[in-house]
């Protein structure tokens, strides 16, 4: 086989065909990346979502995370008795813990004197709350009754904050009807339960919401020894806690957040709904495309069939055609998709940007897309009766 | 090489019979029921190895469908048809495939393929060939561009080129298949009288140099002269014209 494939091949029919009707090319092109385009857009805001509601829940430093059972989400957190968590103390493996206030809370934006809804978050200043080291310090700002520490990348509803703080303005708010002063600025984001963040002290929390029984949190963060099994300890704490804890992972606890989203509410069907429409547009216009492509060339089709071409040769023709307008509508879609996921990131400070199981997916689906609309045009082909000809 | 133990095997067909072509007894009909028309009644029909056959008739008298038939496009009703030998009658689609490969075909229009270029068309012909590179096809087509005279408009789309050219090049599509038999209806239909002579002389110029056999039809008056022997058509009745 010296020859092989490449010296075996013939005319490229499909590509030329392509390239020498550039207005139908550019229209299939057009219609094929505006469906990717459609796809990565919804797929990018569901996940982003998803992802988003557990911006806060990945950055503790944490390995088991104690909650209420009749916690839904992390907009509707009830408290349980701070005992649980202490009393886990009693496994060797356990090396420390973080009790952990959790409610939303309504913050006063200094500039307009309007309110909205914080997630604050109460903890004892000395212990670890998040992985991110640069917390430390700041924290013992939080030991004064009556400070927080605000997040800068909270929605600017909120009011100038970070910016009047860094100019070196005292920054003071309410927040329950309660004076607080900004004591510094950390970086979470926002998540899609609240659109701003706000730490402060296990302290000023009671104060700010009087109500709160003592010795009740709504979150208990465990620490393990660096060798020691969390899911083992996870099973062992469930037989050692009475019932009035649920007992989780780390990644249990961002799974049971990002399950609510998804099971709870109608944000997964929306966008794969809006995703599967693309696809179906999609589907259309390639379809139109092939078909009219196809048509108009019948009696091209039928002359080669005269010449002793076979079908089979022929409908591969179309199908090439369809992978090779899928591989072209692709690109400029995944680049597009790159540049909105940017324009949202900034917009929207959701965390949306695109991964390989994403590209692969839509990739998957503009691939389909194309192929089952040159399965349907390729009925046409049937149509090209060599006969007809003469 | 495949190609010669093709016409090794043509030869060994043709040895016992010398006929490209061999009809006796072919009817066919169009329609169903009541408005069931025939359109070709008991043809009988030699065409000889190398032989150049000219078919001639009124319109709607039976010519293209008897072409069509020979051509292996449509499916024998009754009669015999044989082309090099093989019976057509009972043939089935991947049979009557095959054996396309081994005629050429010049259509009315020219069909050529309005995406490719000259050249390219031509080598829609010679790809057919199997056992040649890519290469040594396309080097074939541009010999039989050369040989049509179109060295020049061998990038040129089907748009760009004059009806006599479109013409040339598929006549140069058609022979570069290298078939033995060439099937032409009415090639001249769209030429002037000038261009159409040219371009009859060429085919049959190229076809001899082939020893390829040609049954062309045609209605054009000025033409017949190039024909080995004429044939007339009438309402589906083949008559042996007398010249």
């Amino acid at each position: 086989m010296s020859g092989g494939f490449w010296s075996n091949r013939g005319i490229p029919l499909a590509s030329l065909m392509l390239i020498r009707q550039p207005v139908r090319l550019a229209v299939a092109l057009a219609g094929i990346s505006f469906a990717g385009i459609l796809m990565f857009m919804q797929l990018g805001f569901r996940d982003g979502l998803f992802d988003a509601s557990v911006t806060v829940h990945r950055l503790f430093d944490t390995d088991i995370v104690l909650i209420s059972p009749r916690s839904t989400s992390s907009v509707s957190m009830a408290g349980f008795p701070k005992r649980r968590l202490v009393q886990a103390m009693a496994l060797p493996e356990v090396e420390g813990i973080t009790p952990v206030n959790w409610n939303l809370l309504l913050w006063r934006n200094p500039e307009t004197r309007g309110t909205r809804s914080i997630l604050a978050l109460g903890f004892e200043p000395g212990d670890p709350l998040f992985t991110d080291a640069t917390l430390a310090p700041k924290a013992k700002q939080l030991t004064q009754k009556g400070r927080v520490l605000f997040d800068e990348r909270s929605r600017p509803e909120f009011g100038p904050v970070a910016e009047w703080f860094r100019e070196g303005r005292v920054v003071e708010s309410e927040i329950a009807g309660k004076r607080v002063r900004v004591a510094g600025l950390i970086e979470l984001g926002t998540s899609f339960g609240a659109d701003g963040n706000l730490l402060t002290s296990s302290e000023t929390f009671r104060e700010l919401l009087p109500n709160t029984p003592p010795g009740s949190i709504e979150v208990g963060l465990i620490r393990l020894n660096a060798d020691a099994d969390a899911e083992e300890v996870v099973m062992r704490l469930k037989t050692l806690l009475p019932d009035d804890v649920t007992v989780l992972t780390k990644q249990g606890f961002i799974d049971f957040e990002q399950n609510y989203w998804k099971t709870g509410t109608s944000i997964g069907f929306i966008f794969t709904l809006g995703a599967a429409m693309g696809f179906v547009v999609g589907c259309v216009i390639v379809y139109q495309v092939l078909y009219s492509d196809v048509s108009d060339h019948l009696p091209e089709y039928a002359t080669l069939m005269a010449m002793g071409y076979r079908l089979f040769n022929l409908l591969g023709v179309v199908v090439r055609e369809g992978l090779l307008l899928a591989l072209f509508g692709y690109l400029p879609a995944y680049a597009a998709g790159q540049g909105l996921y940017l324009l949202v990131r900034n917009a929207t400070q959701l965390p949306v940007a695109m991964d390989f199981s994403r590209a692969f997916t839509v990739f998957t689906m503009i691939l389909i897309m194309c192929m089952a609309s040159a399965g349907l045009a390729m009925r046409r082909l049937v149509d090209a009766d060599p006969a007809e000809i003469f | 090489m495949s190609s010669t133990t093709l016409s090794e095997s043509h030869s060994r067909q043709g040895s016992r019979q010398e006929l490209s072509v061999s009809i006796s007894g072919l009817s066919h009909w169009y329609g169903k029921g009541a408005t069931r028309r025939q359109v070709l009644q008991g043809v009988d029909l030699q065409i000889a190895a190398g032989e150049v056959v000219l078919l001639t008739g009124p319109s709607g008298c039976g010519k293209t469908t008897l072409l069509t038939l020979i051509g292996a496009l449509r499916q024998v009703q009754d009669g015999d048809v044989r082309v090099f030998g093989q019976q057509l009658k009972g043939a089935g689609r991947g049979q009557r495939q095959k054996l396309r490969r081994r005629i050429g075909m010049i259509f009315q229009g020219h069909n050529l393929l309005r995406c490719l270029t000259a050249e390219q068309n031509v080598q829609m012909g010679s790809d057919l060939l199997p056992g040649f590179s890519y290469r040594a096809r396309r080097d074939q087509a541009r010999e039989w561009l050369r040989a049509v005279g179109l060295d020049a408009e061998l990038s040129k789309l089907p748009h760009d080129l004059s009806g006599g050219q479109k013409q040339r090049v598929a006549i140069a599509r058609a022979l570069a298949a290298r078939p033995k038999l060439l099937l032409a209806d009415e090639p001249t239909a769209a030429l002037d009288s000038a261009t159409g002579r040219e371009v009859v002389e060429l085919l049959k110029r190229l076809a001899r140099e082939q020893s390829c056999s040609v049954l062309m039809v045609t209605h054009d008056p000025r033409i017949l002269d190039v024909a080995d022997r004429l044939v007339r058509m009438e309402d589906g009745r083949l008559f042996q014209a007398i010249e």
